[in-house]
């Protein structure tokens, strides 16, 4: 076992777990947040991506103990004062899912995308997203969500620049 | 009343009820009942003769035991229904509650479906082959039927009218003439009142809908975004531990011998032993994953069939006792061969393939005392109660499974593996066990799509007219094995064949088999003929549901225009199952010098009586797309002697955004017929579609699906693409 601190969501959390184990086992089973899915455990499906310091990255393949020092954020902590993020509106205004299972994956991959890159084309969003797979099928509508969810960033961005001039 | 049951009277008191989860604790369902607080109950019986009412009181009456579905309306308006199926993506949770809406007259958000709890819902087969919309819908809409019915009547004789004379809208049972009302509310407060339906109460027809057949969003969605709702393999318990399960090295394998004792040694761990049952248990997964990996056993692993060989087998291996089944015949084959003017035979076959639900098989198991809550993902929770009743000798009343909306099934999470064995590991353990399988053990552990083998022979007059059709399917099942064509002459036949791999349910399992082969060889015959595959099709068919599929799709894809280059094929076919009707064109790319496919386009008409929810449906199709791209060029299960040789996702191509084409959905919306279900037939056009497009591009006609499998298939000729 081993005792180290977590920067989730921008809280510290104290976790006490075996070095070796993944950043999505703690997360899921010591520190509660469930959000974060497992799909294959593999890095082939992307279910459990978190952001670790802004990046999309796979959370089954990493031990929490060597993340101790990174931002980490999960699906959890994406929303402020219940006020959800311009991509997970975008996933509900599409229905951009079925099970849903895919989904936190989904969001935080399409997250780091459109912080990098803000107006993606098709290609870049395929490109961006291939790793992520949805079983049921969702993809077009995913696809449209990131769309409509640079969109939505463009027009808060415009109301911010209009507002300040 | 007991202190615990005052307890829970409150926890349902302060809204845990507006969920659609359950108490978490053993409630007896009299208990439940009072616990209710009064209202209206209604329940539909399949069985009793008319509408009777019990008018006895909550406190000393049970339901009927014979119930399909029943709902509560509480003192505030809000209504409650309780149904056995499950929510598994397919999104009946929000489709269902638009019919019951529907027919009560209630706003669509007043109503709470409790769905997946053995304790609380009605007993139901389970939620599969596309029955929830044809058979629950019906029900679930003649209950709410009567309970408006029942609530006018209480209105009328506190009124003093005739019921006749009142209207139901929003709540509220109205009378035009004196200009009042009384909402649902205020009938059922202080009433406690059960009424017993069956079958006959006039329903509201879907051309007078105004919540059924609109584009409802998904119930609860905000909760699949912030990552609030609990899948089974989220639930959580006091004190819970996790365990693992030492899996044997093949399929019938015996054990020769097993040394637990470095695993004994890990701290934390307990390794649980029970007949052939060997697992482990630690506070967390890697230490128990660990805990099974330091186990020694050796395990001798029969002979047993492989990819090479597996049509060889399923040709010969007709089960005991079955044999050919009962075949259907009609004049004779043979004779109309002997003077077609045109013959094709050929064989096609589908591999064995996995479902692959991203979330894989979970279970948490917890006992208090010899009582035994479950909860997991499964299409059957009283199927898997039931397993779990003979596992543990348990009497009904003692075992509950509770299944959270969960992440998906699509046929292949009917059987309670993952319920025992976190069953079993919690009673050695003392402890509330969660138990999610690997991905591996996923692909292994669970059973598969049946492979099967189709011979179709067929004959054809020179005006373009079918003579003669012989199909046979083996093994993969007799769905969608008639042919919808009009054909004087065929014989048809399903061959039952013991499996050599553990198979089971699929969405559309065998009609997309025999769809494949079928609308393949139509293909084949037109071209032949020297016909245009559409114009083939309509004049061997008179159903006009499927002509009218066929020319929706054909329209919106511009049939008529698509000329197939060596680069790039169109392709068409239809096929009818489980009552819905669905006609598919692809548009496929093809680069001869790479020998790479890419499917670009798919138009797919779709016609299941009245439309439900179109924003489901449309749903549902385009996934139903997507997901058989996978069977249909690379999903293919490679096996040898009981070993699964490709079970991760690095091995097992499935389909990811750069395979998704751009999908168009035509729905034809067939007010004057009854709803279908829509959740698998969507699947079967796209691989025969895809096949012909190849055909008309390459001039390679593609008989064994996945037409272009990322790895070779042993025993099947190497494909001329891939993707
Ligand atoms: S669970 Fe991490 S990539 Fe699949
Ligand atoms: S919605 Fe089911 S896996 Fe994506």
């Amino acid at each position: 076992m081993s005792e180290f601190v977590l920067n989730v969501n921008g809280a510290p959390l104290h976790v006490n777990a075996p070095p070796q184990e993944s950043l999505l086992f703690v997360l899921r089973n010591h520190l509660n947040l469930t959000g974060t899915k497992f799909g294959c455990g593999e890095g082939q499906c992307g279910a459990c991506t978190v952001l670790i310091n802004g990046r999309a990255t796979r959370s089954c393949l990493i031990p929490a103990s060597a993340v101790s020092n990174a931002k980490i954020v999960t699906i959890e902590g994406l929303d402020q004062n219940g006020k959800l993020t311009a991509v997970q509106q975008a996933f509900i205004d599409e229905e951009a899912m079925q099970c849903g299972y895919c989904t936190s994956g989904m969001i935080l991959a399409a997250t780091a995308l459109l912080s990098k890159t803000p107006h993606p084309t098709d290609e870049q969003i395929v490109a961006a997203m291939n790793g992520n797979i949805c079983r049921c099928g969702t993809y077009p509508r995913i696809l449209a969500a990131i769309h409509r969810a640079a969109e939505a960033r463009r027009g808060e961005r415009a109301q911010l620049t209009g507002g300040a001039r | 009343m007991n202190d615990s049951e005052i307890a829970e009277f409150e926890c349902f008191q302060d809204g845990s009820w507006g969920s659609s989860r359950l108490p978490d604790v053993h409630v007896d369902r009299r208990d439940f009942l009072k616990l209710l607080g009064g209202g209206l109950i209604v329940c539909l019986t399949p069985h009793s003769a008319g509408a009777q009412e019990s008018g006895r009181g909550f406190g000393r009456h049970e339901l009927p035991k014979d119930v399909a579905a029943w709902l509560h309306i509480a003192a505030d308006g809000k209504v409650k229904v309780f149904t056995g199926k499950v929510e598994v993506g397919q999104n009946i949770r929000t489709s269902l509650a638009q019919q019951v809406a529907e027919e009560l007259r209630v706003p669509f958000d007043s109503i709470t479906m409790l769905m997946g709890d053995t304790e609380f819902v009605p007993w139901d087969m389970g939620t599969f082959g596309s029955r929830t919309t044809p058979t629950m819908g019906p029900q679930l809409r003649t209950m709410a039927a009567a309970a408006r019915e029942a609530l006018m009547a209480m209105a009328a004789d506190r009124w003093h009218v005739d019921a006749a004379k009142l209207t139901a809208a929003d709540s509220r049972v109205i009378d035009p003439a004196a200009g009042h009302s009384l909402t649902y509310g205020e009938l059922t407060r202080g009433q406690n009142l059960v009424k017993v339906v069956s079958g006959k109460v006039p329903l509201t027809p879907a051309t007078g809908w105004k919540i059924a057949g609109t584009p409802m969003p998904k119930v609860g969605i905000r909760d699949f975004v912030t990552g609030k709702h609990k899948f089974p393999s989220d639930i959580v318990r006091p004190g819970m531990l996790f365990g693992a399960v030492l899996r044997p090295e093949g399929f019938n394998a015996t054990l020769d011998s097993i040394d637990t004792s470095a695993a004994e040694k890990m701290p934390g761990v307990k390794v649980v032993r029970d007949g052939d049952f060997i697992g482990a248990v630690a506070p967390d997964v890697y230490t128990a994953q660990q805990a099974v990996a330091a186990i020694q056993a050796k395990w001798t692993v029969p002979e047993q069939p492989s990819n090479a060989n597996l049509f060889k087998v399923l040709k010969t291996a007709t089960e005991p006792g079955g044999g050919r089944r009962e075949g259907h015949l009609t004049g004779s084959v043979e004779q109309a061969m002997a003077t077609a003017d045109l013959k094709l035979e050929e064989r096609y076959t589908v591999q064995y393939i996995a479902h692959t639900p991203l979330e894989p098989r979970a279970a948490v198991a917890e006992w208090n005392g010899s009582n035994l809550t479950v909860w997991t993902g499964t299409q059957r929770p009283f199927g898997v109660r039931d397993e779990l009743m003979e596992a543990f000798n348990l009497p009904e009343s003692r075992v509950r499974v509770i299944q959270p909306d969960m992440g998906s099934g699509y046929g292949g999470k009917h059987t309670g593996e993952a319920a025992i064995e976190a069953a079993r590991l919690a009673k050695a353990a003392g402890k509330p066990i969660k138990l999610i399988w690997t991905r591996r053990e996923e692909f292994t552990w669970a059973y598969f799509r049946p492979a099967g083998l189709m011979e179709i022979r067929a004959g054809v007059h020179r005006d373009g007219r079918l003579v003669a059709w012989e199909h046979h399917n083996y093994n993969s099942g007799p769905s969608a094995l008639e042919t919808p064509y009009e054909v004087p002459n065929q014989i048809i036949q399903y061959h039952p064949v013991k499996s050599p791999l553990r198979q089971g349910s699929y969405r559309a399992l065998a009609a997309t088999a025999n769809n494949f082969a079928r609308e393949s060889h139509m293909d084949g015959l037109a071209h032949a003929a020297g016909m245009d595959p559409l114009e083939f099709r309509l004049k061997n068919l008179t159903n006009p549901r499927m002509r009218a599929v066929l020319q929706a799709a054909a329209g919106r894809f511009g049939w008529s225009n698509a000329r197939s280059t060596p680069t790039r094929g169109y392709g068409i076919a239809c096929g009818t199952d489980k009552g819905g009707y669905v006609a598919t064109c692809a548009e496929v790319e093809i680069d001869p010098a790479a020998r790479k496919i890419h499917i670009r386009r798919v138009v797919e008409a779709w016609e299941s009586g009245a439309v439900v929810n179109p924003n489901g449906i449309r749903n549902q199709i385009a996934g139903a797309i997507v997901q058989s791209i996978g069977g249909a060029l690379f999903e293919a299960i490679l096996f040898s002697n009981g070993r699964i040789l490709n079970p991760h996702f690095a091995q097992y191509r499935l389909p990811r955004f750069a395979d998704a084409p751009q999908i168009d959905v035509v729905l034809l919306d067939r007010k004057d017929l009854p709803s279908a279900g829509a959740g698998e037939i969507g699947i079967i056009g796209l691989a025969p579609a895809v096949g012909n497009a190849i055909f008309a591009a390459t001039g390679t006609r593609l008989c064994n699906m996945p037409m272009s499998p990322s790895a070779a298939v042993p025993g099947e000729p190497a494909s001329p693409l891939k993707c």
